[in-house]
């Protein structure tokens, strides 16, 4: 499977799980413009699998109020850059939703899926990478898996979840990255990252598309002799920090690397708590490779990307330092 | 009662008020031709000008052991009690935060609001936010929450998920008329309307937001997007409640959203940090509070039947007076809740960030006792 069709895949599990379970969002009735949900209103029902009206705030508040009555909700913003004017509702709503009502009232089943990440040509508006903004939202959980088997599975975890959970997929592994993926319904943990390739010198920190460029780079630092250890971090909001702890009081080093810009990214959320919690064992200073402060340029967005040759120059940076 | 699906030329809104068109009718419009008329079923006097109109309210009230309501005076009272009265009381409500009165009418009492009120440990909703945010899971009235219109696509998506479940009840949701002017006002209608979910919109539409007047919140005259709507005198109990009633109706076996405009007047300043002679005539305020006080008619009515007395209405308002005192007393003296609850409910369970975080605090008020108000709250298990 692709991770399209591992994501189909989750879905459709969900649906068969649950009979009251709804799938909507703009164009989901067809397919959705990524195919994400090919046949589902065929096999479902167009009750519930449908298309909405093209409002993001509208889809947002109308999960919030199916999630309260209990009713398990995958809702899709078509694009993470089409987010924003549903930010009110997951910021304000919700993600206080519980906590505001004492824990009488929750949105805890629903799952909002939005593709995100560069894909080649989607300059300003089909290309962010909005984790950040909703990381600084106590109350969510923010979820980037990295490839199909890992789609699946956290998927289903989210929709599984009594939390509202944000899942952005980076839309450039739609189509590109191919695995044997189980059939069956299983679930991948939530809040839990996971080490890749075991290192000693250098841990190499990323989520989604940005893993297959670290990965390049570790192997590329593996030929000068430098042994990187590769994070797949996965889950955003709660963020496992043991993990990463644990590598870097190995290692004494981490590069973090994101497609989003350096500002306010959440690379600078990582390099402080582990500067907290290893600064006994950091051997050089934690340095972070991301996008530049800029709007997503279409036509430069091979110099924007924090791409193998800036990764590599920051890990020997840190090695050497 | 008839149902009119055409839509037809606006008017502007100004001449919806300046004079009131009534009408006896109970009909639902999809757009006006001289201004939306306003529903009305008793006169100023509180005398019932058609009688064919009048609803069993009293009757309906007695039933459900009811025999008297209070309500604080802000002009809004009817909107509130003649809508609640005509729902099922499993109905979910959204609401904007001027609705007590519903809340009051499915059984929520003084102590309960004065626990809110007061953030103590008694509010089920851990004294979190801020006063007037009501909610309970027991008279299914979602909790309120600040940021205005938010609640209007959330009543969509509720009315859609008990739709799709079988469930025969349809979702109650409240909000101001400048909240109409919000974008989640359009989505929530236009989702509700897409979507076939069975929907009350209720809008009190009461002049002022905060104090911005009407002619500067809007320009047209009622809302379109293909639903029924309905404008109804909102200080005329009977009329709320009769087209609330018929709303529910149309709504469940039309599987169809309904707006409900109901004109009303925001006698009260906006709020406790608001001094609205700031922007509005005393003289305004007197001419609605005479003319036209949702509680005076009713108490009319009353009267007129024979089912209540000056006597009645003295030693009640002495009652609910000493009542008010009592419980305002009992919820400030009840201790905050545990300090602990600052830290719970953000997630199912807690994260390890929240946990270190309240470990934290915990070291704080350990070496800093003197610098906190520890004593007024619950004691916190694990702050200990």
């Amino acid at each position: 499977m692709n991770t399209f069709q591992a994501i189909n895949d989750s879905m459709r599990l969900a649906m068969e799980r649950d009979p009251n379970a709804l799938i909507f969002g703009e164009d989901v009735g067809f397919g959705g413009v990524f195919r994400c949900t090919l046949d589902l209103r065929k096999k479902f029902g167009d009750m519930r699998v449908f298309n909405t009206p093209l409002t993001e705030q509208g889809i947002a508040g109308f999960a919030a109020g199916a999630a309260v009555m209990g009713t398990t909700v995958i809702a899709e913003i078509q694009f993470a850059d089409y987010i924003f004017p549903a930010f009110d509702q997951i910021v304000n709503e919700i993600a206080k939703y519980r906590y505001r009502s004492g824990g009488m009232f929750d949105v805890g089943s629903l799952v909002i899926r939005a593709p995100c990440g560069a894909v080649g040509h989607g300059g300003l508006y089909h290309s962010q990478s909005p984790e950040a903004y909703f990381a600084h939202t106590p109350g969510l959980k923010v979820i980037v898996p990295r490839g199909p088997i890992q789609a699946k599975g956290l998927l289903t975890s989210a929709i599984k979840d009594k939390n509202p959970v944000l899942f952005f997929e980076p839309k450039i592994l739609y189509r590109s990255a191919v695995e044997q993926v189980p059939v069956e319904d299983y679930s991948l943990p939530l809040g839990k990252a996971e080490v890749l390739i075991e290192g000693k010198d250098c841990t190499l920190v990323g989520w989604g598309s940005q893993l297959y460029v670290l990965d390049a780079v570790a192997q590329e630092a593996e030929k000068s002799g430098i042994s990187c250890e590769l994070i797949d971090l996965r889950s955003i909001a709660p963020w496992d920090c043991e993990t990463v702890t644990n590598s870097v009081r190995k290692t004494g080093r981490l590069v973090i690397a994101h497609e989003a810009p350096k500002t306010g990214g959440f690379a600078a959320e990582i390099a402080s708590t582990i500067q907290e919690t290893c600064s006994m064992d950091l051997k050089a200073p934690v340095l972070r490779v991301c996008g530049w402060d800029t709007p997503f340029p279409l036509i430069f967005e091979k110099f924007y990307l924090p791409d193998l040759t800036r990764c590599l120059q920051a890990v020997r940076q840190a090695v050497s330092f | 009662m008839q149902f009119v699906p055409r839509w037809t030329a606006i008017k502007s809104v100004r001449n919806y008020f300046r004079p009131p068109r009534y009408s006896n009718e109970l009909t639902a419009h999809m757009g006006p031709k001289e201004g939306i008329p306003i529903y009305r079923v008793m006169d100023d006097n509180g005398k019932v000008q058609d009688s064919s109109n009048e609803p069993k309210i009293l009757y309906d009230a007695q039933r459900q052991g009811r025999i008297s309501f209070y309500m604080t005076s802000s002009g809004e009272e009817a909107t509130h009690i003649g809508s609640a009265a005509a729902l099922e009381s499993n109905d979910p409500i959204f609401a904007q935060y001027r609705e007590i009165g519903t809340l009051m009418w499915r059984g929520f009492t003084l102590a309960d609001i004065m626990n809110q009120c007061y953030s103590n440990h008694l509010d089920p909703g851990k004294g979190r936010q801020m006063p007037v945010h009501y909610g309970s899971a027991k008279y299914h009235f979602q909790t309120i929450s600040s940021p205005l219109g938010t609640q209007i696509p959330q009543a969509s998506g509720a009315a859609y998920a008990l739709k799709m479940r079988g469930q025969k009840n349809v979702v109650m949701c409240y909000f101001g008329e400048g909240a109409a002017s919000e974008g989640d006002f359009h989505a929530g209608l236009n989702m509700a309307a897409t979507t076939e979910s069975p929907v009350i919109f209720f809008c009190r539409n009461n002049h002022y937001a905060i104090s911005t007047s009407l002619q500067e919140q809007y320009r047209g005259d009622g809302i379109g997007y293909g639903i029924p709507a309905f404008r109804v005198d909102g200080n005329d109990l009977l009329a709320v409640y009769n087209t609330t009633q018929l709303a529910r109706k149309m709504a469940l076996e039309k599987n169809s959203p309904v707006l409900i405009e109901a004109i009303t007047y925001r006698v009260g300043h906006h709020s406790t940090s608001d001094d609205s002679t700031a922007y509005r005539g005393q003289e305004e305020i007197d001419n609605w509070t005479k003319a036209s006080n949702p509680i005076t008619k009713f108490a009319n009515y009353l009267k007129n039947k024979n089912w209540w007395s000056d006597e009645q209405e003295k030693s009640l308002r002495d009652q609910v007076r000493k009542q008010v005192l009592t419980e305002f007393t009992a919820a400030e003296q009840q201790k905050k809740p545990a300090i602990d609850e600052m830290f719970t409910d953000v997630y199912d369970e807690m994260p390890w960030n929240l946990k270190a975080q309240r470990e934290e605090l915990k070291q704080i008020l350990k070496e800093n006792p003197d610098k906190y108000p520890l004593d007024q709250h619950v004691e916190s298990p694990s702050l200990k």
